[in-house]
């Protein structure tokens, strides 16, 4: 625990997002990863943000719209003629 | 994500072509659909934002400037059609996280358990999935709507900034809010998960 240091821990907070989208300068990233490597913390931290944001995008993959539902839609727009090319 | 959004003839949508209307909304109302749900948790009334969507888009084809992408100009009337949903269903109740003045230290993390590496049948399960799609649910709306758009949909910040009339910055508050406050509900789920997995 000797390592953890919570002023640099929330420090490093507010870069979180950039970092994980890959989109941190080069110097900031630098600092980011030499901190991670001294704070087991911020080292989870990181890797389940990372896992959060890729399940949720994989979550876009799914859930066409239903068949049903864009039959709806045609009829409502009366777009009926069109249904069938797609 | 606006790949084929210079495909489309805005003179024909303009002129009100409706052949051209149908590719529009086979190309968008997936999205525009998906969108909707996430955010509604209702299959009824993310069918009634979809169609609004785009009863909307033909009465206002004839002012679209195409200064933004179709798609941004869609996800733009759609997400203002859920707004209103969710307003009528409850009317202005200040949530945590609405305001961007809120203290940062609502957002630091407390969960330290690494799930990470958890196989993807239990990350992916459709068991995982319902609870995801709850969590999201339990965002503020702004934090909501922000992180829908960009980390599902997958728009860029300059995008998910131009569908809701924010400024880059303020989409970044957001999006690191949502993450953050996701990323705590996910630990609980998955170190419950984790920890069966190591009884096993
Ligand atoms: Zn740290």
């Amino acid at each position: 625990m000797t390592d953890h240091d919570d002023t640099r821990c929330n420090d490093m907070l507010g870069s979180l997002s950039d970092y994980v989208d890959g989109e941190l300068r080069e110097d900031l990233c630098r600092e980011i990863e030499k901190h991670l490597a001294g704070c087991a913390n911020c080292r989870v931290v990181v890797d389940t943000l990372k896992k959060t944001v890729y399940l949720y995008h994989e979550t876009a993959r799914i859930g066409e719209i239903p068949v049903d539902v864009r039959e709806r839609l045609f009829k409502r727009l009366e777009l009926e003629d069109y249904l069938k090319k797609s | 994500m606006d790949e084929n959004s210079q495909d489309f003839s805005l003179e024909a949508l303009r002129a009100g072509d409706r052949a051209e209307l149908a590719r529009v909304v086979d190309a968008y109302s997936g999205q525009i659909y998906r969108l909707a749900l996430k955010m509604l948790g209702n299959p009824q009334d993310a069918e009634d934002v979809l169609q609004n969507t785009f009863l909307k888009a033909i009465l206002h084809f004839p002012n679209f400037e195409g200064r933004s992408s179709i798609s941004t100009w869609l996800y733009r009337i759609a997400a203002n059609e859920a707004l209103m949903i969710l307003r009528k269903q409850k009317p202005e109740i200040p949530v945590p996280g609405e305001d961007e003045t809120d203290e940062d230290d609502d957002y630091l993390p407390v969960q330290f358990v690494d799930w990470s590496s958890l196989p993807e049948t239990e990350l992916a399960s459709s068991e995982a999935h319902t609870y995801l799609d709850a969590a999201v649910r339990q965002l503020s709306e702004k934090l909501r709507m922000v992180f829908i758009l960009r980390d599902v949909e997958g728009l860029s910040i300059r995008e998910t900034g131009e569908v809701l009339g924010l400024t880059e910055t303020a989409v970044k508050t957001r999006l690191l809010r949502a993450r953050l406050q996701l990323r705590e509900q996910l630990s609980d789920y998955y170190r419950e998960r984790l920890r069966q997995e190591n009884i096993r």
